[in-house]
């Protein structure tokens, strides 16, 4: 009887955190990163727009704000601060509803990442807008832009750090309250995260330092092969971070979102660890072509790169075994009858759906640019834009629209009417084909020789750069249908942050297939994982770091070349 | 841990092609000398024209049907930047940067190297098909980075 009623009571505890949501304090800092967010994805898509129009050769730029200066810009907004600012508010609105609230110093914490990533953006724009650090996102020296440009950087990565240091804490301080209990499967994901982009980060902040002092004149000369690998062990990183934050969504909220359940919970844990574990050495193949590294390390880092590629294989299984599971249990017939019975018209499943086909040709592209003789040909052409904006431009930032049309009701406690569904379901088709010429258009002419970062160029009209033409044509058809998706996206996110109906709205945790208590409890030991991450760290880094250093040539001085 | 039986199929093809992958990548980099361009020399990139090879850049003869072409990369430009070479001859490109990073890309071969200041790059290719070949650099050098390219004639 007492035991009743205190199941009663819990129920109604339940009820009441439910009917609640997320608190408000938390709500709005989620909220502000949301914004910061989309209004990136605006400005950073009409930058892309005017990108795609001059590369065809249909707009010429003005010399005060160059094609280049466009592509800085387009990088850093949709680069850093569209997917970091995305990142951020999501996972720590699911540790908000998953954990039981943001604890309060830790959402100070948050808050002041936020406006330390926003002041350090503003730092690093502003000599952009200036011409002064006209050196992309890759910012490779000796190109040297002005050291208000990698203040900002430094700015932007410590912001990212403390609000990876708050998350810490309240995992940390969730696992003391509930011993023997298993981190909840969307804090998990979030911890990995966060792991990543600190310990990810570390190379390129060692990197970004030297640069200050270097472009301010403290020291003369710069490393320019240390530099660039050090970038790299964070560059490629970062791009797994989004691609990892997103698969969050596909194995944690679509299985809710179709009424089915989530995926062996003890995999999706193996699935994560091994991501963590794997993921720093693999930005190396970038350096496939580079001088000063022999074969036989880049031979072993194929094999580093690769190995990603297996967790994301044990992904594609998952997926497809939740979507068959639940379009069977709803009466789906024979070999393909289960695809049927999927929910095609909700936005919140097509949008990562189509994410996760993407994903398919995109990771096969992947594992051809991971490998030794494939790299070299596509090496630094249009094909590797083509293929950023498959993986990042559609697989990761598509299934963060599919997540935008619950989370934000969710957060602003507003409802998605059937209406706006609609939008969403048109947005992700425009989407999708502006993606698909977009994309496709630049894998091929890639192929062809095409180079990527080029503004409009026939080289004194070669019949090679000529036959390039009709493609980017296509490329500035797929950009304006995708200026088009921007729009609506935009629209349909701030509509449901402050004008759609008032109601509650779930945040769609699916309960896993096997429960989760039974997952072995070493799953979650983090210590393990992140000493396993740095030991692979160390097989794949330590060499060539320590060969750059001792056998370095002479430095480069600060250059300009805009 | 129960792992289904199918994903168990699943996991080993793709550990199988993995592995595959990189059987193919080992015996075309060691066994059929395909591995990429990955000269390791170093230079004072404030002092290349003063260096040896790269203060008489050139196409040099340096054997029988062997080609050496010595070429500096500074923005935005190749030196020399015509260069001649018979068809079917093996030719090797000693390539070094004077200023920033770029990028050295003949378009439609697979050569395709990073040219890096403070280091010599080395790149080899056999051209069998006569023909005027279109040169470029492919990482982002400055303003006139579409203005760098050059042509290689195959006679």
């Amino acid at each position: 009887m007492k035991q009743q009623k205190q199941e009663t009571k819990r129920t109604l505890k339940e009820k009441a955190t439910q009917a609640l949501g997320i608190s408000e304090a938390d709500a709005k800092l989620s909220k502000s990163y949301m914004s910061v967010a989309f209004l990136a994805l605006l400005i950073g898509g009409f930058l892309g727009l005017l990108q795609g129009l001059e590369r065809a050769g249909l707009v010429q730029m003005p010399s005060w704000f160059t094609y280049y200066q466009v592509l800085t810009a387009h990088g850093l907004l949709l680069v850093l601060v569209l997917t970091a600012f995305f990142a951020i508010g999501y996972f720590y609105a699911g540790l908000s509803h998953t954990l039981g609230g943001v604890l309060p110093h830790v959402r100070t914490m948050a808050w002041i990442g936020f406006w330390m990533k926003i002041v350090g953006f503003v730092f690093a724009v502003i000599p952009v807008l200036m011409n002064d650090a006209t050196v992309m996102f890759t910012f490779y020296p000796p190109m040297a832009a002005s050291p208000l440009f990698y203040i900002g950087l430094a700015l932007i990565v410590i912001g990212v750090w403390i609000c990876a240091f708050g998350a810490f804490i309240n995992v940390a301080t969730w696992r003391k309250q509930n011993p023997g209990k298993h981190i909840p499967i969307l804090a998990f994901f979030a911890t990995g995260v966060f792991v990543l982009l600190f310990f990810g980060s570390i190379g390129v902040t060692i990197e970004v330092i030297m640069l200050i002092f270097w472009s301010a004149g403290v020291m003369e000369t710069i490393n320019v092969m240390l530099s660039r690998t050090l970038f790299w062990s964070f560059g490629h990183t970062l791009v797994n971070i989004w691609y990892l934050t997103a698969v969050s969504a596909w194995y944690v909220i679509v299985p809710k979102i179709i009424g089915g359940k989530r995926f062996s919970d003890t995999l999706t844990r193996v699935v994560v660890a091994m991501l963590v574990i794997t993921n720093i050495p693999g930005g190396f193949h970038h350096q496939i072509v580079d001088p000063a590294m022999g074969p036989a390390l880049k031979y072993m880092h194929v094999f580093m790169s690769l190995s990603i590629a297996f967790p994301s294989l044990m992904t594609a299984f998952a997926m497809f075994y939740v979507f068959e599971r639940t379009g069977r249990a709803k009466g789906g017939k024979g070999l393909f009858g289960w695809l049927k019975k999927l929910p095609w018209k909700d936005v919140r499943f097509l949008a990562p759906f189509i994410a996760m086909v993407a994903f398919i040709p995109a990771g096969a592209g992947g594992i051809a640019q991971t490998t030794n003789q494939l790299n070299q040909v596509v090496h630094n052409t249009m094909w590797v834009v083509g293929h950023f904006h498959l993986t990042v431009g559609t697989s990761v930032i598509l299934t963060f629209f599919g997540i935008s049309y619950w989370l934000i009701p969710y957060l602003s406690k507003r409802v998605l009417t059937p209406a706006m569904n609609k939008v969403g379901v048109i947005q992700t088709i425009i989407w999708t084909v502006g993606m698909f010429f977009m994309a496709g258009s630049m894998h091929y002419v890639g192929l062809l020789g095409s180079p990527r970062r080029t503004s409009y160029t026939t080289y004194g009209d070669h019949a090679v750069a000529l036959g390039w033409d009709p493609y980017m044509i296509l490329l500035a058809i797929g950009g304006t249908l995708l200026i088009i998706g921007v729009l609506i996206q935009v629209y349909a996110v701030f509509h449901l942050m402050f004008f759609a109906p008032k109601g509650q709205t779930e945040f769609p945790i699916a309960e896993s297939e096997e429960p989760q208590e039974q997952s072995p409890l070493w799953t979650d030991r983090w210590g393990v994982i992140i000493a396993l991450m740095i030991l692979v760290i160390a097989i794949g880094y330590v060499v060539p770091l320590t060969d750059l250093i001792v056998n370095a040539p002479p430095g480069s001085p600060p250059i300009r070349t805009w | 841990m129960k792992i289904h039986r199918y994903e168990k199929i699943w996991l080993a093809l793709s550990f199988g092609i993995i592995l595959a992958f990189m059987l193919i990548i080992g015996v075309q980099a060691f066994a059929f000398e395909h591995a990429p361009p990955s000269h390791k020399e170093i230079i004072d990139p404030q002092k290349v024209d003063v260096t040896a090879p790269f203060d008489n850049p050139g196409v040099f003869q340096t054997g029988d049907n062997e080609y050496e072409v010595v070429m500096t990369l500074q923005a935005f430009g190749f030196t020399p930047h015509e260069v001649e070479v018979p068809a079917g001859a093996k030719v090797t490109f000693t390539l070094t940067s004077k200023d920033v990073i770029h990028g050295f890309q003949i378009a439609q071969t697979n050569v395709n190297a990073m040219v890096v200041p403070g280091h010599i790059q080395k790149v080899t290719q056999t051209f069998r098909n006569p023909g005027e070949y279109l040169v470029l650099c492919n990482e982002y050098c400055g303003i006139g980075h579409e203005m760098m390219g050059m042509t290689i004639t195959v006679k």
